[in-house]
Formats: C-alpha cells, structure tokens, sequence
C-alpha cells in the first residue's frame, strides 16, 4: 500500500471523532504551550538582565562603602553602603595609581524636591565630577556638562535628565533656565540623551547631575561628612583588565584604609560583570526548572494519547481483523495505528506552539520585558509531540498489529 | 485450483485438545460452486479460515495453484487474501465510518492501486451489484441486502480467484437472501469460483456441489446439480 493512504486512514479516524481527538491532544497542547512560554519567559528575563546591567555602564567596577558598625562594640550591623569609609583621595589615589583606567567617578546621591517655572517634581539628585558621564556611558543631548573646574568649586550648575526635563519644562529647552533643589538655586547647563527604563524598572532620565561638592554640602549634608563619598565607579580601559583592576582597586584601597591581612574590607568592590554572570546562571536555572516541570506535564500527555489508543484499538477490533481479511499486513495496522497517535501529538504540538508564542507575547508585554523566543522553540517543541506521539502510541499499535484476525472479526 | 492434503487443525482449549479438522482431503476446481455444510463445530468454520488464508492448518498441506499456502508466512498470507480471496461475512463487517464506495475501495489500498483508479473500479463493482445510487451512503443509511451487496461488490475488488461467502444470507430475510444468492450464481456463471459455508440446506441446494462435515471429517461430497 502507498504511505498516503495510511496518512489518509490515519486522518480520517481522527475527524471522525472531532471531540475526543481534541481532548486528547490537549494533553500535549498544554505540555508544548507550557515549555515554549517557560523558555521564553527565561529567556526574556536574561535578555532583561544583560541589557539593565550592562545598562550601568561597560567595563565597570562599583566601589562602595562596607557596612557600618553603631555603637556598642561595633556589633550591629547596618547593611552595605551605610558606612563612610570612602574618601575623595580613595578616588584620586585610585585614578593616580591603577593603570589601564578609563574613568573614576566618585559620587553621592540624595533625593530631593524639584522645582522650577511653577512645576515641580520629586527625584534623584547625583553629586558626581565630569567623569561620571564617561563611567556611565551616558551622553549630553543639549547643552554641555559642566567641566572640573565647576565640580571643584562647587558650583551650583546642573545636567537633567530627559523625564525631569519635560516634567519641569514640558516641551521647552531647559538649557539656560534656574531650578531649585530643595531650597537651592542651581543653573541648568545641560540634558542628558535618553537612556530609557532600566530592566529593573528605574527611569534611568528621571535624574539630575550635579557637581560633587555642591550636592555633598548643601544637598544630601547631614548623612555624608566632610570628604566621603557613597559610591566610586571605576571603569577598566578593556573588560580583559576588569579582574586585574578590580585586584589591585581592592589592594590599594585595603592599604590606604589600614586594613591588616586577614582583617574584613571595610568596602566592597562589585564586578559587574561576573554579577551578570551570577544573574544569568541563575536565570537559566530556573528556567531549566520550569521547563523540566513544562515537560512533565508533556509526558502526562502522552500518557493520556496512549491511553485513548488503547481504548480506540478494542474499540476497532473488528475494523482491524477486517482490515487484515482483506489485504493488510500487521506493520500496516501498526504503521496505521501509530500514525494515528503521531498525527494527533504533531497537530498537539504546532497549537500548542501557538499559543506558547502567544503566551509568551502576552506575558512580555504585561510585564514589559523584551519578547524573546529561543529559536530552537519551535523545531525541538514540533519534533518532541512527534516523538511523544510515536513513543506512547507504539505499545497501542503493537497490540493491534498482533490481533488475531479471526478473533477480531468475532469480536462485537 | 485448491488441494487439501490430510489437513488436520487442533486447538488447545484449556487441558483439552479439540480437533476441528481431523484429516480432511478435498479438491476443488475452477469455476466450481460448492456449499460446505455442517452442523455448529463440524470443523466447516476451520476449513473456511485455512480456506481463505485466515489460519494455518496445524498440519497437512493447502495448495492453491501449486502454491503451498500452508507453508505462508503472515505477510505473504495477507497478500493471498488481499489478490486471491473475496470473503463475504454474515455480518457485512463494512466499516461505519466509511461510504460504500470507500468499503468497496478497501482491498484495492492494500493493493496498492492509485486513487482515481481504485475509486472508478469502485464505481463499476457498486454499479455491478446494483448500487449505483448509494456510492456516497454510509452502511448505516442502508438495509441489511444493501449493505451485503456493498461487501459482495467489496470482496470482487481485486479481481479474486476465490470468493468465499461465510453464511452470506444469515442476517437477511429471505426474499433479500434470494437476490444475494442469484447474484452469486450469476457471479459464477461468469466463472468466479464459489464456496458458500452454510448450515442452511436450502442455501446448499443453490449450489451444484455439496460437502458435508461432522466431526472434522468430510461425510459426503455430493456433485448433484443445482435445483
């Protein structure tokens, strides 16, 4: 006989009971949606990471203070970054002794009240030097920033970012214009170009950039003494000297802070990179776990196709012996009867891609994350509802091809 | 045409040996007709199941045109009964889910033959038996003679040697049973070789040869004419 025609048998068994064909795909549907949104869903979260991290700036190193010890024998602690270890020299000590530098950027941070021209607007406010743009990756879309000299003066100059810009000014340039910070006057000299929404959910423009000691004195004052500063990114020349910056950062800093060997840094130096890196094995851990709980359900639907087989095998028993009285061969009921249970997986797996892909579309969108389908999606989903088809509908098949026709066609 | 040679069948039932044919030696030429009777366990359903390449006589030998049948294996056993045998069933056995035209083409599948061709043969067997008007009927939409007449035009599918017709007027009443039989005389008389197991004696008087079983032998072998 002509494989056509066992496709054509195969088929016609299948609509000819529309309701419990669909039922038993479904199975199989929900297995495949299931591992094609999980993939997806892991695979847009990483995308996610990588370009929110990277986002931070390339390269980079972030140095920030340890946690600060309170009274009574400095055994409290009060998390990372409350203590005030770093200095202005740490930074300038750092960019005067480490080589293969592209920028040292010190900074404070605080937030606070915005107004300007009747509007006002509530956010954060960075006290950083020129380099910071640098460090960053950011760049000024209009105007200029302001140069080192400024920043050692303190003066009261500022570089907004775009969401602050058009909260304040709405369409207008703000280039030139005043702004208070709080109750001080600043000047505003230029705005940054838009680096859009962080992975995490930040407004990267919803920013005003200052110089250091401007904000340091009159802007954060009471929580930052004197000379400290909260955070100093640090950016290598290249990422293959990131580990060796980051070595000799930690070395420098260990010396300069009197640390004895053996005794805790009293900061931390953070690699972005390798923190990527941490994100994303965990990611595809997690992804790898859904996927494996996706794939349970898969093999549920193939339990549920054999299952159905078997039942339609003694229900077509006399079919079989007759099919075999006139001519077939027992691989051609086999052949038939597996077919039957492929077919019924294969069209399983390419609606569950669908709405997989849906899904995982719908999924992306809601909580705005970028839309990511692995492209071996649909060729591993298509191929494993075939071979789910062919694996659970063997043993149904096998039992049919074995039945004695004579007793088959006896059966009522 | 056909040759048994001392065929003997035994089946294990429990701790028990049954032997349904015990020897039996026939000849049966082109062109015949012939009824083989019997009451209920005479061996005559055995005979018609060896006869038709549904079972494997348990020794003895089948020869059909000086082919051992008897020595098959399973696929060439399938391809005897898909090109040599017509098998007609008191019961029909056509496929509900199928129209009489896609019944008819059954066999042809299995033969390989392309679809136009299959299906235009179809047409021609159902025209044949009187059918031209119910191509596109599913069994269920037709009376008992009707749905015979499908499985006779069936069984002609592939141009047969033998047509083996198993109690074919059982489930019919009898004015239907008598269209049935005519047509298988006239299939005869065009000379298609017929053997029709029955245990109804007026079914057998039909026939020009007739052959009792009783207890898996052959008691009488009787070549009177056809009333």
């Amino acid at each position: 006989m002509k494989p056509i025609d066992l496709l054509r048998f195969a088929a016609g068994a299948i609509i000819a009971h529309p309701m419990r064909s669909a039922l038993t795909s479904l199975g199989v549907v929900i297995g495949v949606a299931a591992v094609v949104m999980m993939t997806s869903i892991g695979l847009g979260a990483q995308q996610m990471v990588t370009s929110s991290i990277g986002g931070l700036g390339s390269n980079m190193l972030i140095v920030s203070p340890g946690a600060s010890r309170g009274a009574g024998g400095g055994f409290v602690s009060q998390g990372a970054g409350t203590g005030q270890s770093l200095s202005d020299d740490d930074a300038v000590a750092i960019g005067a002794q480490i080589e293969n530098l592209a920028a040292v950027a010190p900074t404070v941070r605080g937030g606070a009240q915005l107004s300007a021209e009747g509007a006002n607007w509530n956010t954060r406010v960075e006290g950083v030097t020129p380099d910071y743009l640098l460090a960053r990756d950011l760049t000024i879309e209009s105007g200029r920033m302001f140069d080192n000299r400024e920043a050692r003066q303190g003066r009261k100059v500022a570089v907004i970012g775009k969401t602050v810009a058009s909260e304040l000014f709405g369409e207008a340039d703000p280039v030139g214009r005043r702004l208070r910070v709080g109750s001080v006057p600043f000047e505003i000299v230029g705005v940054l170009a838009s680096k859009g929404q962080s992975g995490f959910g930040q407004d990267q423009d919803d920013v005003v950039l200052a110089p250091l000691q401007a904000v340091r004195s009159r802007i954060v004052g009471r929580r930052v003494r004197g000379d400290n500063v909260q955070t100093i990114y640090v950016k290598a020349a290249t990422a293959e000297d990131l580990e060796q910056v980051q070595e000799e950062v930690t070395n420098l800093l260990r010396e300069r802070h009197r640390i004895r060997p053996g005794g805790d840094d009293d900061f931390n130096v953070q690699n972005m990179a390798s923190i990527m890196a941490a994100m994303t094995a965990t990611i595809k851990t997690f992804t790898g776990l859904l996927a494996a709980v996706a794939a349970v359900s898969l093999l549920v639907g193939g339990i549920g196709i054999m299952n159905i087989m078997l039942v339609a095998v003694t229900e077509r028993t006399r079919e079989i012996g007759l099919r075999m009285a006139v001519g077939a061969q027992r691989s051609w009921v086999l052949f038939q009867f597996a077919l039957e249970a492929v077919v019924l997986s294969f069209a399983g797996g390419v609606i569950g891609l669908l709405i997989g892909v849906g899904g995982a579309l719908l999924m992306a969108t809601l909580a705005g994350w970028p839309m990511a389908i692995a492209s071996w999606a649909a060729p591993v989903a298509l191929g494993f509802s075939m071979l789910v088809g062919l694996v659970f509908g063997a043993y149904p098949a096998w039992r049919a091809a074995q039945l004695d026709p004579i007793e088959a066609l006896r059966r009522e | 045409m056909i040759e048994f040679k001392s065929l003997e069948k035994t089946y294990i039932m429990g701790d028990e040996t049954v032997r349904a044919l015990a020897g039996v030696s026939l000849h049966i030429g082109r062109g015949e007709s012939v009824a083989v009777i019997g009451p209920s366990g005479s061996g005559k359903s055995s005979l018609m199941n060896i006869l038709g390449g549904l079972d494997r006589p348990t020794s003895g030998h089948y020869f059909f045109e000086d082919e051992d049948v008897s020595q098959f294996d399973d696929n060439q056993l399938a391809s005897f009964r898909n090109r040599r045998i017509g098998f007609v069933f008191q019961s029909f056995q056509l496929l509900p889910r199928l129209s009489a035209i896609e019944n008819v083409e059954l066999p042809m599948v299995y033969a390989g033959i392309p679809r136009d061709e299959r299906r235009e043969r179809a047409a021609e067997l159902l025209e044949k038996v009187g059918l031209g008007n119910r191509m596109g009927h599913r069994p269920t939409q037709m009376s008992g003679g009707q749905q015979q007449r499908v499985a006779i035009a069936r069984s002609l599918a592939n141009q047969p040697d033998l047509l083996l017709a198993d109690e074919p007027t059982g489930a019919l009443d009898s004015q239907t049973g008598q269209d049935v039989l005519a047509l298988f005389k006239s299939l005869n008389a065009e000379g298609l070789t017929l053997v029709i197991v029955t245990h109804d004696l007026e079914v057998a008087a039909q026939t020009r040869r007739r052959v009792s079983f009783r207890d898996g032998l052959i008691v009488s072998d009787d070549h009177g004419t056809a009333s």
